[in-house]
This record gives C-alpha cells, structure tokens and sequence, in this order.
C-alpha cells in the first residue's frame, strides 16, 4: 500500500516528458557534450564508454548501457530535472533554475545545458546499448 | 553474535568511522614531499615567517608561545565581538599593536606569518572548540556544511561525507580535513589558506563564494575543526 503511494508520486515519465525541442538530438554533439568536463560534466560523477577521457569518476552508476534501461523520455526526466525522482539525488538538474541557492553571477538563470544540448545528449545516451565492462 | 556484530558495524554513523586526513589519499611522491622540510615547499613561507615574526612580533611574542596557538584557532575576539580565525588574529596585531596597515587576506606577508605561527603546533592535536561564545558560528558553520548551493545544487556533506573516498573525476573526494593549513598546492604552485580551499569548492559547484574573510568561513572553519578535533596539525601540508 505505502509502495503504491510511492509509486503515485514519482511523476509520470511518458506524456510529461515530451523533447524539449523540434529539431532531433545529434548522437555525435552529445557524445562531445557528455565528454567535456566543463560543459557537460557527466565525466565528473559517472563513467561511461569514452575511452580518450581518462580520470572519470565514480560517484554514479556507469553510463555504458543507458539506452538499454531507459527510453527518450524517461533520460528527458533525469536530464531535465532527476530530483523529481530522487530528492536527495546529487545529480545536479541540467534544465531547471528555480529553487537553487547563491548561484554564481555567471551562471545565475541559466540551465546547466541548453534544450538542444540536453536533446543531443539524450540522443549520444540512446546509442549505449552495452552494459558496462566487469 | 557475529551477526548482530556486523549489524552494528552496519549501522554506525559515517562520523564514528576512521577518520581521514587529506595526506593518507595522496601518491606517495606526494606524502614524501610533505614529510622532508627540504623538499616540502611550504618550507619557504615558514622560513620567511620566521623572519617577519622575528623583526615585527618578538617584542611581544616569543616564538616558544607560538606553540599550540594554531590548535586552539579560530578563537573569541574582545575587541570585535566575533570569532577570529589565525590569519585575522595576525593581522588584527598589526594593525592594534604596531598600528601598521594589516596585510592583506591570501598577501605573501600573512600567509607566510601564518605559516610560520601555525607550523609551531605541527603534531598537536586539533581541541574542540568548546568555549561557548563559539557556540553561534559552531551552528552556522555546520548548517553552511549542510547547505546545497550553486548551479549544481551540492552541499559539502554531498562530496564530503557521503561520497568521501569515491572519485569525482580524477581527485579522490577527502573528509575536508583543516589539519594542513596554510598548505602548498601542487595545483596553485603555491601556498594558499583554508579559505582559499574553501572558496574552490564553493566555486567549483558554480556557487557565488562569500568575500575573504567573510565570517562564514570562520564559520566554517570553527565546525570543521569541531569534526577533526583530536587530529593532528601537518601545517605546512602539501595537497595535489
Ligand atoms: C554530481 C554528480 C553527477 C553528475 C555531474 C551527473 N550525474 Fe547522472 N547520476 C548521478 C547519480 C548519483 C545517479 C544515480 C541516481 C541518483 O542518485 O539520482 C545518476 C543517474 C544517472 C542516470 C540513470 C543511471 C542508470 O542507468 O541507472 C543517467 C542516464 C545519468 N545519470 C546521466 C547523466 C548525464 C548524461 C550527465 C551529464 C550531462 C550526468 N548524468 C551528470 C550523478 C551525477
Ligand atoms: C562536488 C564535490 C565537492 C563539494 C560539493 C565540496 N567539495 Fe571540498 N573538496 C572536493 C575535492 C575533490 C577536494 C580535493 C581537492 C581536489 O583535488 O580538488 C576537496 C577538498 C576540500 C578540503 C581540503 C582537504 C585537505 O585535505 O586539505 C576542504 C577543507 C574542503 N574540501 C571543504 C569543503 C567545504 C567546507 C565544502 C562546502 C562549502 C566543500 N568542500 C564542498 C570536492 C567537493
């Protein structure tokens, strides 16, 4: 019974979650963004099969294999804004700017990535269809 | 037994488990370098200190009643009101006592006097800070430490208590333990204070870090001495 009413909170990831653009994800500019420290930050908390990018870290499950667990929409959900699915997830949310705090001047009401970048994510994270090495 | 012993081991709270300086995740090239005072290059700003203290401070101060003064930092400031970290004490003397212009935070001047005032308590242990004038900052800094912040919405427990010891990128995450400073970083080619530390950190999740000597660093500091008290000071430390 409490597990259903968990269930009921945890927002819907299918009609919500539709792309954030009209122009389709590019797997290659994904892959660029997700590799790059400084722009994507993936490489920070997660690895994943990028094998030039030494140094990645493992603070979060591997990404190698994401497009086997999840569908377009359900990465949408996690990208846009994953603390809706795990409040206390320290993965930061990448299109959302409310509810932050002393949020440096530079980047002060701005999204981590822009719509576009979070569609070509989306589309390079679809194309990792092998689990990770053991 | 062996069951509930495990269970027990299992539910004991991150603070009750070993407690980590920075130095025991170095490379060991990097340990070496901390160990010897010929090569540990923070040796230079204690060296410069001593002279500074020897031509401005002794006639106040000797230099054996240096020792354990570090340990028992930040403390309550009279004059102010206010807690007052180790550099701030250093500079506040110049300006009250030799009615100077008190150098500047992060100056070549202070971070050596630092330096040098703090290497006379290397291997003392860290005491609590236990007067209870302390008590507010004590309780802001550890709501500080528990405050998510920036773009990237991360307090320092996030990295520093739940995913010490983990990789972020190429850098194991440390417990944040202050026993090292002033210290060389091999990343800044020089030395730096805590402060300094603790404004990449604040930066480094895209957050706006407090002005240098802001009283939330003193803050935080007080607390994060609070949590590494009993351990032993390393100033000048070495850290990649
Ligand atoms: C600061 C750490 C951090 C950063 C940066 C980060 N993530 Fe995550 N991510 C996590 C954690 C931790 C999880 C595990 C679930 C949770 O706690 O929310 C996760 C979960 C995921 C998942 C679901 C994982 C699975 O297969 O179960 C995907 C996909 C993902 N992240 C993609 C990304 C991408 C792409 C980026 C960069 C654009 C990124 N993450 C940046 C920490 C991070
Ligand atoms: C995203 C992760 C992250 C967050 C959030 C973070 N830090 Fe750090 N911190 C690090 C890493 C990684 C290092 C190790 C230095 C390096 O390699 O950059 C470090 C180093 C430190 C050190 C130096 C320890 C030593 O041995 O010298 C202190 C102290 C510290 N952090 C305190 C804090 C405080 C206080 C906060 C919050 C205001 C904070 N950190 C937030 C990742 C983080």
């Amino acid at each position: 019974m409490a597990i259903l009413a968990l269930l009921l909170l945890i927002p819907s990831a299918r009609a919500d979650e539709a792309p954030l653009t009209a122009t389709p994800g590019d797997a290659t500019r994904g892959r660029a963004i997700v590799a790059d420290r400084t722009r994507g930050l993936c490489l920070l908390c997660h690895s994943g099969p990028i094998p030039e990018e030494r140094f990645q870290g493992n603070l979060a499950p591997p990404l190698d294999g994401a497009g086997l667990r999840w569908t377009a929409a359900e990465l949408r959900l996690r990208l846009v804004d994953g603390k809706r699915l795990n409040p206390d997830s320290i993965m930061p949310s990448y299109y959302r700017t409310e509810g932050l705090h002393r949020v440096a001047p530079a980047q002060r009401g701005r999204p981590i990535l822009a719509a576009q970048e979070i569609e070509d994510v989306i589309a390079y994270l679809l194309t990792l269809r092998e689990e990770p090495p053991r | 037994m062996r069951r509930t012993l495990a269970l027990l081991l299992l539910a004991l709270p991150a603070s009750a488990q070993d407690r980590r300086s920075g130095f025991e995740d170095m490379a060991r090239e990097t340990q070496a370098m901390q160990r010897d005072d010929m090569q540990n290059p923070g040796m230079l700003w204690v060296a410069e200190g001593e002279e500074r203290f020897n031509r401005d401070c002794t006639s106040c101060h000797t230099e054996a009643s240096m020792r354990g003064v570090a340990a028992r930092y930040p403390a309550w400031d009279e004059a102010t009101g206010a807690p007052i970290d180790l550099a701030g004490r250093i500079s506040a003397c110049v300006e009250r006592h030799q009615r100077a212009t008190p150098p500047a935070r992060e100056s070549q001047a202070l971070l050596a006097l630092t330096a040098y005032v703090a290497h006379q308590s290397r291997g003392l242990p860290i005491s609590r800070p236990t007067d209870p004038r302390l008590a507010p900052a004590l309780a802001q800094g550890r709501a500080l430490y528990g405050e998510r912040r920036g773009q990237l919405d991360l307090s320092c427990v996030q990295c520093h208590d739940d995913n010490a010891g983990r990789r972020l990128a190429g850098s194991v995450i440390p417990q944040a333990h202050p026993t090292g400073y002033p210290l060389y970083r091999l990343e800044w080619q020089g030395l730096g204070s805590l402060q300094r530390r603790l404004r990449g950190c604040m930066t480094g999740v895209r957050s706006e870090p407090f002005a240098y000597g802001a009283a939330e660093y003193v803050a935080l500091e007080i607390f994060l001495n609070d949590r590494a008290a009993g351990m032993a000071i390393e100033t000048p430390a070495v850290r990649p």
